[in-house]
């Protein structure tokens, strides 16, 4: 059986309820594209079915061949398309196909990140605690996709909805990173 | 902490960032020609001016893209944030 990063804080993440809810989403297909041309990006975007973000710290979702797939910015010429579990060996494929003679990578990262749902109307507050990104609606609206620190640890944030923030976190860093936030949710677990 | 202006990501905080020394240092034309002394100077010598500093910095926690900086080394201020191959601004300290 293959037991998920945050397969022992599935209950502790749980009991966060009253002030957020926390879930992992685990064993998400994640593929990391490394493409600069325009026009290969576009081509890569139209076999997928979602446009790839064309501007900085975005990210785009949509419903293709692939059911419901988001498409990251991590950088200039670097993408990460995430989709349901067990759909990487053939997006891989496909991507790598659709990327022709343009010089340009697809790998399958699936397993370096894990990723945990934050929903509630505190969400941005309690993230606020260890991340100096502006989370603020008006500086963080929804589609903005951020790499930066949250306590120390390397994190992809992406705002996916008013109060919903996608997490993707190192599987070697998840558990530290549930560790933190169940301590972040403290301050308001006391005060009903 | 301070921000640094990352040209891709815009201001983050200065932990997100690595140092690459100075910037604009030409990689030799014909390495093998140089003596021992010339490729001394070439790996170990740098300006260490008292003002304004071209550098490389990287935004490791962020896009983890180059980019250079123009630093004032009496202040510590970030002058210019320019994208690799983006030509040094003209900047007053």
């Amino acid at each position: 059986m293959t037991v998920s990063p945050l397969h022992a804080w599935t209950d502790r993440l749980a009991a966060l309820a009253p002030v957020l809810g926390a879930a992992e989403v685990p064993f998400r297909s994640q593929l990391t594209v490394r493409v600069s041309d325009p026009d290969a990006i576009a081509a890569t975007g139209a076999t997928l079915g979602i446009g790839f973000p064309s501007a900085a710290c975005t990210f785009t979702s949509g419903t293709g061949r692939f059911g419901d797939v988001e498409v990251l910015w991590l950088g200039p010429d670097e993408f990460l398309v995430t989709a349901s579990p067990g759909l990487q060996v053939t997006i891989e494929e496909v991507l790598r196909g659709s990327l022709g003679t343009a010089r340009g990578s697809v790998v399958d990262t699936s397993a370096q990140r894990t990723t945990v749902v934050l929903q509630g109307p505190r969400s941005r507050e309690v993230l606020a605690h260890g991340c100096s990104v502006d989370l603020h609606p008006s500086a963080a609206p929804v589609g903005t996709c951020v790499q930066t620190l949250l306590a120390r640890t390397g994190i992809v944030l992406q705002v996916t909805g008013d109060d919903t923030v996608t997490i993707l976190v190192r599987s070697s860093f998840a558990e530290y990173f549930a560790a933190w936030l169940t301590d972040a949710c403290v301050e308001y677990l006391a005060v009903p | 902490m301070q921000l640094i202006p990352c040209p891709w990501c815009g201001p983050r905080e200065e932990a997100e960032f690595h140092y690459g020394g100075q910037a604009h240092v030409a990689y030799p034309e014909d390495p093998s020609a140089l003596t021992d002394e010339e490729w001394a100077r070439y790996v170990f010598f740098r300006d260490n001016p008292s003002g304004p500093f071209a550098e490389r910095w990287s935004h490791n926690a962020g896009c983890r893209r180059w980019f250079n900086a123009v630093r004032d080394t009496r202040t510590h201020d970030l002058l210019a944030v320019y994208r690799v191959g983006e030509p040094m601004p003209e900047v007053t300290a």
